[in-house]
């Protein structure tokens, strides 16, 4: 039986008096890719942002209803506490422009002021560069600027300084979408990678993209999570007419 | 059209271009006018005798600017002191929070700061420090400079920082920095170059700045570093001296000018140089 690592009970955002995430209900097993799709505007997104608390930040913004990180209900405890454990890629690839890429793969550690020791940093800058495909690209050139790294490194990048801080959770927020082809499949054979160590939770726009590269999908649509099944099973029967007219084309 | 009014068109559009060039040429002419002007009466005031000597007393010839060199370099030092961490804070709080009531009543009031005429921030100084202290001192001098350094140090901080992109501050905070550090490591390094130069512009404007200092600083002829006391500074001296009827004096008030013409010079291009030098290319 696999386990749940991340749980959402009756969870509803709000934008001022804006309802944009309705009475979600999921369950996330350990060390899979779920990918959450549906057209824009319908939630997604928001419903990401409101695992690891990153919803509050925006003004105006709340949120109702429960989400649990290992039974533990992170509304209740400090949003610095989540962001710890549950690390998030944007969509557009944000490295910090002032530090090296050395620097910013653990910047989690030292711009939270965390000392470690040389060695020890070492280590878990290969490690995660590594990790990310992207350590035999830069090893040379570490203390260069992590701005001049190329979009689809970038992204990579960021998504190393994420795992840097050795999270349970990785929510990807459209992390291909500003991305080149090429820099898309590289980052999508990461996935299959990750996976053995994190549960990656990714919101795309591309069916396609969610089709390849995930085990679980869920549908959103106007903030609602119309299905959630198995990947395989959504896309060749889904059980829901939204679902069925969304995978067909029939809007987007 | 007929081909006479095209050309006529033509005739017009090249007036208007020679125009604006001759008019950007001629915007320079006050700033080379001012230099060689001041360069050519204070050059040959200026020595190595000139920058060590308090002036001498009237009647006896020599003497040097020692004590309002000093002087300037403390008053603004400690005006910067003050008016830098006030400044890039308040800037801070403008950027974050664009809409918010107190942000709208702040900027209001710094916009209005701007504005206030030297000489009233001057008098305003007098009656907040010089008469409850008991007399004229630095400290109240500087502190009437930092009052004129600080809308110049908050707008510039706050257009820099508008500028760089959220996504920043969430890469941070989705990493779990609580805001001061968001702040304090991620989005002041990034704009630094931008509040760096803000800082410069605003000690460049305050260096040349007599009315707050002349019921404030006061000037004093000797060499004083104490900023309970009063002190002399670069501009009060020149228009001291420059009013008085001895030559000598007058002399003194040239090689001053030169000088504080130069430094605040200097600061415009060093600003320049750093805004380039410290970009961070995002």
């Amino acid at each position: 039986m696999e386990s749940t690592i991340i749980k959402s009970i009756d969870y509803n955002a709000y934008f001022g008096d804006n309802h944009v995430v309705k009475n979600v209900n999921i369950e996330i097993p350990k060390n899979h890719v779920i990918a959450v799709m549906g057209p824009s505007g319908c939630g997604k997104t928001t419903f990401l942002r409101g695992i690891n608390r990153m919803h509050e930040l925006i003004p105006n913004a709340t949120a109702k209803g429960k989400i649990l990180l290992n039974n533990e209900d992170v509304m209740e405890m400090h949003p610095i506490f989540v962001r710890l454990k549950i690390g998030m890629v944007f969509q557009r690839p944000n490295p910090f422009p002032n530090l090296s890429i050395y620097d910013n793969v653990i910047a989690g550690y030292k711009l939270n002021g965390i000392k470690l020791p040389k060695a020890e940093k070492d280590q878990i800058v290969e490690e995660s560069l590594t990790k990310v495909a992207l350590w035999k690209e830069v090893k040379d050139s570490l203390t260069k600027k992590g701005s001049f790294l190329s979009g689809g490194q970038q992204q990579r990048l960021c998504i190393a300084r994420a795992v840097a801080m050795q999270p349970e959770v990785l929510l990807f927020d459209e992390p291909t979408s500003a991305l080149d082809p090429i820099s898309t499949s590289t980052v999508e054979e990461l996935f299959h990678e990750l996976k053995k160590n994190y549960t990656l939770i990714i919101v795309t726009h591309n069916m396609q993209q969610a089709a390849r590269v995930s085990d679980r999908t869920a549908f959103f649509y106007v903030g609602e999570l119309v299905e959630y099944d198995d990947t395989k099973r959504m896309f060749t029967n889904p059980r829901d007419i939204r679902t069925q007219n969304y995978i067909t084309g029939r809007f987007s | 059209m007929t081909p006479s009014n095209i050309k006529y068109r033509i005739g017009k559009s090249r007036g208007f271009q020679v125009l604006t060039i001759t008019l950007a040429f001629a915007c320079v002419i006050p700033l080379l006018a001012i230099l060689g002007f001041i360069i050519e009466a204070g050059i040959t005031k200026i020595n190595w005798h000139f920058l060590v000597n308090v002036p001498k007393p009237v009647g006896e010839t020599g003497g040097g600017i020692a004590n309002a060199l000093l002087g300037t370099l403390i008053i603004i030092l400690v005006a910067a002191l003050i008016a830098i961490p006030i400044g890039i804070l308040c800037g801070v709080y403008l950027s974050e929070n664009k809409k918010s009531r107190l942000a709208y009543w702040s900027r209001l009031c710094v916009d209005i700061l701007q504005g206030v005429p030297s000489i009233v921030v001057g008098i305003v100084a007098y009656f907040w420090l010089v008469k409850p202290l008991g007399g004229f001192s630095a400290l109240s001098g500087s502190v009437a400079l930092a009052i004129m350094m600080l809308p110049i140090v908050i707008r510039s901080t706050e257009e820099t920082l508008k500028l760089l992109p959220d996504t920043l501050k969430e890469a941070a905070f989705a990493l779990g920095m609580p805001f001061h550090r968001v702040i304090l490591k991620v989005i002041i390094p990034c704009g630094i170059s931008g509040i760096l130069s803000g800082v410069m512009l605003s000690i460049a404007r305050v260096a040349g700045e007599t009315a707050p200092l002349l019921f404030t600083a006061f000037g004093n002829p000797y060499l004083s570093a104490n900023l309970t006391k009063p002190m002399q500074s670069l501009p009060l001296l020149i228009f001291n001296y420059a009013t008085s009827p001895y030559n000598d004096w007058h002399d003194l008030a040239w090689g001053a000018s030169l000088i504080l013409l130069v430094f605040v010079l200097m600061l415009n291009i060093f600003t320049k140089l750093i805004t380039r030098k410290w970009k961070v290319q995002l």
